[in-house]
């Protein structure tokens, strides 16, 4: 029945279901100082270090709008294709807790500074859009500190006031490899502004993940359950699983599910409820009397406009239609802003064929086995391009240039040094060849007697002989030439 | 020069200019006059020492350029002060010391006033007696037991008994003006966005701004040229041209149009208010005003509009007080139990009050009807006074419904207590200035107030009104010192 191949449905007895998600991304915004205050964002600094009398919220301290941070929500709206609002509105979030110190977090409630926007994910049957509902600006909370001492709970305020950008999607995801897609396109949006770091280990980003279940066919939406705070791509597909599994469960055995707010034990595998919609927070929001409306100019947006880089999507086009990469080369490549840098680097003066190839292949397998990023690749984009015109140029064999990348691997070498101090030149003198070749035929005369009665299949073995003798550096191709003259 | 408390601050600021006194004589006499008024209560903080210093230190290398130079002042203790106690009159903030200080405050020092100490007030400004402050009632020098207004009844007090040259207070829906009418003295409320509100602890955000309390209006003027600046560290704070109000303070006020808003004749209004407000009318008349009748039609509606908005506010504003960070912290089983305990050992009645209100309206389910509906109100009534003003330059109403009640006489009905603001309130919400003059005495012989109410940033001319009409009124403060022995 299913024209999509990758659909992910869950079957119980006669029951197809199938899953939809939301996503509430909390973005942090790449900024020097916090939201309303100038304090510091340094992660990893001494705890208590980057607070000021505004983030600890002590009497009579004012929060005043970082100006920096409004122009890189805007930024990130944009590249959302999304709705930017001229006006929009700061509310206060209300509730107690002890890092949580003015005892309301701000926030955007009724007016968002971005509106509805859209994100592309590439899919291996296809395209997919996904809707933005919103994204607001809030401030992040600090932190609370439960296992240092068996009695105490100490507080980090660091994190206090730090800027976040909630990015809300519409119930537009299907199956946990979409989640995936969406939050590395979504990353990979942010990190080609600048607007967010998309760093997962330091918690730039995190989600509140919505899932609810429906039979398939169904135009209704099921009761949706909020796993909050979930820290990882890999967390979000295991607690979606097991989330939809468990309410898929629930229906099967003719329950209802309980709209409720649960959290992903990331031990155990499991969501846990953490409390129902009856125990929900009031959180009493109104328009924070501290500050006024946020108000931009249509100037103001236009500006940020000009400031937007190529970006993923556009990037992709070129490299197709300029390049003639394949789709699947295009998307690896722009994956990453600074991948696709690397790439236009090496391919300003190298075969474009030849350097996807090698960034695609010999690279990035490479990185990986040293758990690198493109940005700590021990190879420049210069000196990869100056390989990849050595093989072009027949300088040097494939498979020479192979043992030069090793080479060039353990630190940042020009290639044409390796080549000359190795001695790794190929061999394309075709006296020089010739000789080497009737030393190779004349000792293995037997094996000449038994190619020329028909054993075509030795030739092979005459051209290995010949690249071993020389070391690998004869030239393939006239090995062949004149090993077929020759025999 | 023994009558050196008795001086205005004009008067002070005068002499110590032409040398006639000295910043340390001067400072001398009001530690020495407040030292023997620990009766009135009027002090929650004194920080005489230092302030006896500061003046020496003045005068060794007296700039006389300043507007006040060596002048000592208290102040309310609504105002973060750097290394001086801080307390709101709350317990919660009994042993709280800023490492900051107020930009109000600030503008005065970097002006050559001196700190004296930091004056009563009701607990997080919530009062109209100044009997909600965790540090007592304040004595009304005008006679013992009766209450000087609130919030700022500290400053009122200090004011009117000449514990200090001049002061500033904060008011959110009349806490300089009343007790300014309670206490024969001048308070002024500026415009909303005029005084920045960067290191005050926080009332009602939308509604609280400082002001000057003065023994007249040309001394009214001149603090308020100095409070008065533009503040990027508050998002609130307005960039308007602000004048030197006391050297454009003119008594030529002829032909200016004063309105008198009929919806302010409100039941049960005592007849002598009444007759004030009558003779406040001749008396502009006199001054040669034109006066003309308006309406304000949402006037009824601000009261019970000021006390959702008010309480919403500070019900979020105060949340920051919860024994982790400063302040003061009762020990609980957990974290829970410990904010309930702090909160409710650390805040009065009148704040607990509030807060309830305040959470209740902002609940969800009653958000709509009250908060909402509140907020739309205000408009209105933003509105009503939008329209006047296409009338009128200026509107002139009684201060308050009655004149100063005695100590106790109202602390059991909130209510009555509220009524108290019924003609102040209205200019927070529409973030107008006011100022209130004393213009007459009860049949007690208690002081009764007159309230000039100015268009959004038009304080020079409601000061000049009401300099004007001071003259014409020429009101005498009955103050017998019956405090000191």
């Amino acid at each position: 029945m299913s024209k999509n191949k990758s659909e992910y449905l869950i079957n119980r007895h006669d029951n197809q279901y199938e899953v939809v998600i939301g996503l509430e991304v909390h973005a942090q915004v790449t900024s020097q100082s916090k939201l309303f205050s100038t304090s510091a964002t340094k992660f990893g600094a001494e705890p208590n270090t980057q607070v000021s009398l505004v983030d600890a919220a002590f009497p009579g301290m004012l929060p005043v709008i970082n100006e920096y941070c409004v122009k890189q929500a805007i930024k990130t709206g944009i590249g959302l294709k999304a709705k930017i609002n001229k006006r929009s509105v700061f509310d206060r979030k209300n509730y107690f807790y002890a890092d949580l110190p003015q005892g309301y977090q701000i926030s955007q409630f009724k007016d968002p500074i971005v509106g509805e926007g859209k994100v592309i994910l590439d899919m291996p049957d296809g395209q997919k859009e996904v809707g933005i509902e919103r994204l607001h600006l809030e401030q992040d909370a600090g932190k609370s500190i439960h296992d240092l001492d068996p009695k105490n709970t100490f507080v980090d305020l660091n994190r206090s006031g730090v800027a976040l950008m909630e990015i809300v999607s519409k119930p537009d995801l299907r199956s946990p490899d979409e989640v995936n897609a969406y939050i590395k396109k979504l990353r990979s949006i942010m990190r080609y502004l600048g607007t967010c770091d998309g760093n997962m280990q330091e918690g730039s980003l995190r989600a509140d993940v919505n899932v609810s279940v429906r039979k398939k066919g169904s135009k209704e939406f099921g009761t949706r359950c909020e796993i909050k705070n979930v820290n990882s791509i890999k967390f979000m597909q295991m607690a979606i699983e097991y989330e939809a599994n468990r309410q898929v469960d629930l229906i099967e055995d003719g329950q209802t599910i309980d709209q409720e707010t649960r959290l992903f034990d990331t031990k155990k595998n499991e969501t846990r409820s953490m409390r129902s919609k009856e125990d929900a927070h009031d959180y009493r929001y109104f328009p924070d009397p501290d500050l006024l409306p946020l108000e931009v100019s249509d100037d103001f947006i236009e500006n940020l406009k000009s400031e937007i880089p190529e970006l993923p999507d556009e990037k992709k086009k070129r490299f197709i239609e300029k390049f003639k990469l394949s789709p699947y080369e295009a998307n690896i490549l722009v994956s990453d802003i600074e991948t696709s840098n690397y790439f236009e680097n090496v391919i300003k003066k190298s075969d474009v064929k030849l350097a996807t190839n090698w960034i695609i292949g010999e690279l990035f397998a490479a990185l990986n086995e040293k758990n690198l990023e493109i940005t700590e690749s021990p190879i420049s984009a210069g000196n990869l391009s100056k390989l990849i015109n050595l093989i072009k140029d027949g300088t040097i064999s494939g498979k020479i240039a192979k043992t030069v990348f090793e080479q060039m691997m353990e630190g940042d070498k020009d290639p044409k040094k390796i080549v000359e101090e190795k001695g790794l030149k190929q061999e394309s003198d075709p006296k020089a060849l010739e000789a080497l070749i009737d030393k190779v035929i004349d000792d293995n005369r037997d094996k000449a007697t038994e190619y020329k009665s028909g054993k075509v299949k030795l030739f092979g073995f005459f051209v290995g002989q010949v690249m071993k003798v020389s070391g690998g550096k004869a030239n393939p191709q006239l090995v062949n030439e004149i090993l077929k003259k020759k025999l | 020069m023994s009558d050196i408390t008795k001086q205005s601050l004009s008067g002070l600021v005068e002499n110590i200019k032409s040398k006639k006194l000295s910043s340390s004589e001067v400072t001398k006499a009001f530690v020495e006059r407040s030292e023997k008024s620990k009766e009135l209560n009027a002090y929650i903080t004194e920080d005489y020492t230092n302030a006896l210093n500061k003046a020496k230190k003045f005068d060794e290398k007296p700039n006389l350029d300043l507007k006040l130079p060596g002048i000592p002042m208290a102040v309310k203790d609504l105002f973060c002060t750097r290394d001086l106690k801080t307390t709101a009159g709350s317990k919660i903030l009994n042993n709280f010391v800023p490492t900051y200080e107020s930009t109000v405050t600030q503008n005065i020092w970097n002006e050559g006033a001196i700190l004296m100490g930091k004056l009563n007030c009701d607990e997080f400004a919530m009062g109209s007696s100044n009997e909600t402050s965790f540090f007592g009632n304040v004595q009304n020098p005008i006679d013992k037991n009766l209450v000087p207004g609130g919030s700022s009844g500290g400053s009122s007090s200090a004011v009117a008994a000449q514990l200090t040259p001049i002061t500033i207070g904060t008011d959110t829906g009349g806490s300089i003006r009343q007790p300014a009418s309670f206490t024969g003295t001048v308070g002024l409320k500026p415009t909303y966005g005029s005084c920045s509100r960067y290191g005050i602890v926080a009332f009602a955000s939308s509604l609280d701004q400082a002001g000057p309390m003065a023994q007249n209006v040309k001394d009214c003027a001149l603090l308020q040229e100095v409070i008065s600046t533009y503040d990027e560290k508050d998002s609130t704070s307005i960039d308007f041209k602000r004048n030197e109000y006391s050297k454009e303070l003119t008594k030529d006020i002829k032909g200016k149009k004063i309105g008198i808003p009929k919806e302010y004749r409100v039941d049960g209004m005592p007849e002598e208010i009444e007759d004030l407000w009558k003779k406040g009318i001749e008396y502009a008349k006199d001054c040669g005003a034109e006066i003309i009748d308006i309406s304000l039609p949402h006037t009824n509606y601000a009261l019970p509009t000021y006390y959702i908005v008010a309480p919403a506010e500070a019900s979020s504003n105060l949340a920051r007080y919860d024994g982790v960070k400063y302040g003061f912290r009762a020990e609980g089983e957990n974290l829970i139990d410990m904010y309930e305990k702090t909160r409710s050992e650390g805040f009065g009645a009148e704040v607990q009050r509030r807060i309830m209100i305040g959470t209740y309206v902002l609940s969800s389910g009653y958000y709509d009807a009250y908060y909402l509906k509140a907020q739309k109100v205000r408009k209105l009534i933003k509105h009503d006074f939008d329209d006047a003003y296409k009338k009128v330059d200026a509107i002139l109403t009684p201060s308050t419904p009655s004149s100063a009640f005695k100590i106790g006489e109202k602390t059991n009905d909130p209510v009555s207590m509220y009524l108290n603001d019924i003609f102040t309130v209205p200019l927070n919400l529409a973030g107008l200035p006011g100022i209130s003059i004393p213009a007459g005495h009860d049949a007690k012989g208690y002081p009764l107030g007159l309230q000039i109410i100015g268009k959004a940033f038009d304080e020079q001319n409601i000061l000049n009104i009401a300099y004007a009409m001071e003259e014409k009124i020429n009101f005498k403060n009955n103050i017998t010192d019956w405090w000191i022995k």
